[in-house]
């Protein structure tokens, strides 16, 4: 038990010589991690109570999406039925308690009428699910109820919107690491590290992106451009995926379309079936303009602009009419998708109220730094100053072991990107009072081996080994605790619980394997005869 | 150098016979502790009950009385004012708007923050904290369902593992522990925030450690003295532990302690619950689990039928060459 082949030593001291070097980036300022190959920039991340900074949590209402989704499938009907060579009227439409309801006028036209309206409620994606049921009431009024799925693939569908909405405005706001993060199924988790004042964030959330069509101005000298001059009448606007060299891209300033006018915008396929593309669909009046501005240009192009950003220039193939079109160009799915959020995300697609919010300034942050930096340094030196008073010797190799414990600890929370929060700082603290219990077990075990009249490398063994037991399932039983908060906690309650769990699973490391290692190496060294504990 | 022993060797204490003692103490403890729990309340905080709080951090420690006028002027609801250790520090509550949303909880916040510099310049506002009625209905839900879902696991763990009457004993140590807790922060009317429910279930952790290390050795010693009878048995079991039991509740405080007085007032809560938790727990260690096995009528033979049952493997190992007659 106390004999330790190469290879063993070389499996105990590894890991926790990475587990230090992954520690070492967090106490190295910015600037020299910045340097650092990224696979070494395992920093542990602080959290919003220790930097400073805001926590809101937003909540989207279901029911307004499912009002929204009714309001748009009016839209659509519209639209729909007053295309084409036989328009069909219809009057009475009213959309109350969660349907849309409408008479057809001429009520031969009923069955062409729900032949027309059936694409529009196909669900987006290829399970052939409908998203509305349509039926036939008194044999004249059309009834279209939303479907359960229907219902929840919309407010999935935003949310994903919502959250890509904010992050693009919280980018939009310069701060540095925001996260943001879908919660539940109608919640989205903001964080914004450094930031004094939640007002200009809630402001910035309130706030309704702009997405405008403009037509390209292909008269425009590509080096002026370049420079940042367009002739009167056009401007330069930057066109960060611009395919044809330099970000930006002169358009015309008259907006064709603008983004009111749009009302989905789907990833999908284009006829042959494996070319990604977007589908974006307009409202009446968007899709009519559309269709006259794409009339007179066909075979020019045109920018979708986002927030005074160019996201694509698609070329005008023919002119676009229907209120439908599709943006073609060299997508892979993602990119068409990631377009189609974007063009989507012009504006919020569902009202966000703040349920919770928490904001800490920047100094009490610091002040919690320093605080509990100081307060784990002395807590630290008191435990060790007591561990080698109980058990000289052996009391400074747990020592080591803390010591080592605790650089493991954060380099482990480096690796997985975990958050210290200030509750973490105390589970640290608890983690060296309880990491020297393993020890204080297997000390103690060994004085009482020896008082029972065992040698002295035959109560160090039995001693680590009846221990070792002992130790196990008193850190199973500390496990469920901390697996418990880390799964129903939120917030500082999670902070604290990954520290917790990490420690526990590094504390038996190293104060049983790496411990006894030590112990073995200065028995075998020295053959003590007697030992001091 | 001479070595610290806080406990002598080969300590002799009747734990057992000690037991009505402590178990009526432990039972008339408990029953204040639930008492004030439910007679003066938890001061829970804006995490619980929903609302809007404001930390503002004075220049010069101001008067109390003047702060809560400037905040009664407002006219904004019934504020409340809280102190930490800090004098210079104070805790702003206020409930939240019913209608308006973040509009309405922001202007409340911007009218607080004017009416405080006016009166006291140079304040700083370094944290609040706005919870809707909803979220903190949904915390506390996650609190209370944390806290019993960790002593359950635990209880069942200790069941399975050993026999039912361990999973009792420390299912009934650590109610009580959780308790004592819920009404030290009754007395104290100590904030009771999301905080202090880690708190709680760290010390359940703590509390279960501490048992399952005696829970171990009474188990070891069950097989290896077959004869003794239960009573002297669980004393021998409790006092060979005790050494470990005080040197590692000593290490926990030294580190705590050092927390309590030096981390900072947002931990204080955190730190004096954990604190109070490990004496706590530490009492029901050795003065509660332990003698409560032998009301529950644990007795060397039914510990070796689900020995002999379960871990062959480990008995047939306890079976070698080691000598078990070793101590005198």
């Amino acid at each position: 038990m106390l004999n330790f082949p190469r290879w063993a030593v070389v499996a105990i001291l590894l890991p926790l010589l990475i587990g230090i070097a992954c520690a070492v980036p967090s106490f190295l300022p910015d600037t020299v991690v910045g340097q650092l190959p990224k696979f070494m920039q395992t920093r542990v991340n602080l959290g919003l109570d220790l930097s400073g900074g805001s926590h809101l949590l937003l909540e989207a209402s279901t029911q307004d999406v499912a009002k929204q989704r009714i309001a748009n499938m009016e839209e659509q009907v519209r639209t729909e039925l007053r295309r084409g060579d036989t328009k069909i009227a219809i009057g009475d439409i009213s959309s109350r308690d969660g349907k849309l309801s409408f008479m057809v006028r001429n009520p031969s036209q009923v069955d062409a009428a729900v032949e027309r309206i059936r694409p529009l409620t196909q669900g987006a994606g290829l399970t052939g699910q409908r998203d509305f049921n349509v039926e036939v009431v008194n044999s004249s009024t059309i009834v279209i109820t939303p479907t359960k799925a229907g219902i929840d693939n919309a407010v999935k569908g935003a949310m994903e919107v919502a959250t890509e909405v904010i992050r693009k405005r919280i980018d939009e706001m310069g701060t540095r690491e925001p996260t943001i993060q879908q919660q539940g199924d109608n919640r989205i988790v903001v964080q914004v590290p450094g930031l004094q004042d939640p007002r200009a964030l809630k402001d910035l959330l309130g706030q309704t992106a702009k997405l405008e069509f403009k037509l390209v101005d292909v008269n425009a000298n590509p080096a002026e451009v370049a420079q940042g001059r367009a002739p009167v009448g056009s401007e330069v606007l930057p066109y960060p995926t611009n395919p044809a060299g330099p970000p930006v891209i002169a358009v015309y300033r008259q907006v064709m379309v603008s983004g009111e006018d749009l009302t989905d915008a789907q990833q999908g396929y284009n006829q042959q079936g494996n070319e990604p593309i977007v589908n974006i669909r307009f409202n009446g009046a968007g899709g009519r303009k559309f269709g006259q501005v794409t009339s007179q240009n066909v075979n020019r192009p045109f920018a979708i602009i986002l927030d005074g950003k160019v996201l694509s220039a698609p070329n005008i193939n023919e002119p676009i009419l229907g209120g439908s079109a599709q943006i073609s160009g060299s997508f892979t799915v993602e990119s068409a998708n990631q377009l189609a959020i974007a063009l989507r995300s012009g504006k919020l697609p569902v009202a966000l109220t703040v349920v919770e919010e928490r904001t800490v300034g920047p100094q009490l942050g610091a002040d919690s730094i320093r605080a509990g930096l100081l307060a784990s340094v002395i807590a630290v030196a008191a435990v060790a100053a007591f561990m080698f008073m109980s058990y000289g010797r052996f009391g400074m190799y747990a020592n080591l072991a803390v010591a080592i414990n605790v650089l493991v600890i954060l380099g482990v929370m480096g690796i997985l990107g975990a958050t210290l929060t200030l509750p973490g700082i105390a589970g640290f603290v608890l983690t060296i009072g309880t990491a020297v219990d393993a020890n204080v077990l297997i000390y103690e075990r060994i004085r009482e081996e020896r008082r029972r009249g065992r040698g002295v490398v035959q109560a160090i063994e039995h001693g680590y080994k009846e221990a070792s037991r002992t130790i196990f399932e008193a850190n199973v039983t500390h496990a469920i605790a901390g697996g418990i908060m880390l799964a129903l906690g939120s917030g500082p309650v999670k902070g604290f619980a990954i520290v917790l769990l990490i420690g526990i699973a590094t504390s038996v490391f190293t104060a049983v394997t790496f411990t006894r290692l030590l112990v073995s190496r200065w028995v075998r060294a020295k053959r003590p005869t007697e030992i001091h504990i | 150098m001479k070595l610290l022993k806080l406990v002598p060797d080969n300590t002799n204490i009747g734990f057992v016979k000690l037991r009505h003692w402590a178990f009526a103490l432990t039972a008339l403890l408990t029953v204040l502790a639930v008492g004030a729990t439910f007679y003066k309340g938890l001061n829970l905080g804006v995490d619980f009950v929903g609302g809007l709080m404001i930390e503002a951090k004075f220049e010069t420690p101001p008067q109390t009385d003047k702060v809560r006028t400037v905040i009664d002027r407002l006219g904004v609801g019934d504020g409340s004012l809280q102190q930490f250790g800090d004098p210079k520090t104070v805790q702003i509550r206020l409930p939240l708007p019913e209608q308006g949303g973040a509009g309405a909880a922001n202007a409340i916040v911007e009218k607080a923050r004017k009416a405080m510099t006016a009166e006291f310049p140079g304040v700083t506002f370094s944290r609040y904290d706005t919870v809707s009625g909803k979220v903190s209905g949904e915390l506390i839900q996650n609190g209370v369902l944390a806290v019993m879902l960790a002593v359950i696991g635990i209880a069942i763990f200790s069941w399975f593992r050993y026999e039912w009457q361990f999973g009792v004993s420390t299912f009934v140590a650590i109610m009580h522990d959780v308790l004592m807790t819920l009404g030290f922060f009754a007395i104290t009317q100590l904030e009771f925030d999301l905080n202090i429910v880690a708190a709680v279930l760290t010390i359940v952790g703590y509390s279960i450690n501490d048992k399952m290390v005696i829970d171990d050795r009474i188990r070891e010693n069950m097989r290896k003295y077959r004869k003794m009878d239960m009573k002297s048995l669980i004393d021998l079991s409790v006092n060979e532990t005790l050494p470990r039991t005080v040197m590692t509740s000593v290490t926990v405080l030294l580190a705590l302690g050092a927390l309590l007085l030096l981390g900072g007032h947002v931990l204080r809560g955190f730190t004096a619950a954990m604190m109070l938790g490990i004496i706590v727990g530490t009492y029901s260690s050795v003065y509660v689990s332990s003698s409560l096995l032998i009301s529950l009528g644990l007795s060397p033979a039914t510990a070796e039928k689900k020995a002999s049952k379960v871990n062959i493997a480990a008995q047939a190992e306890r079976m070698g060459p080691r000598d078990d007659g070793a101590r005198p």
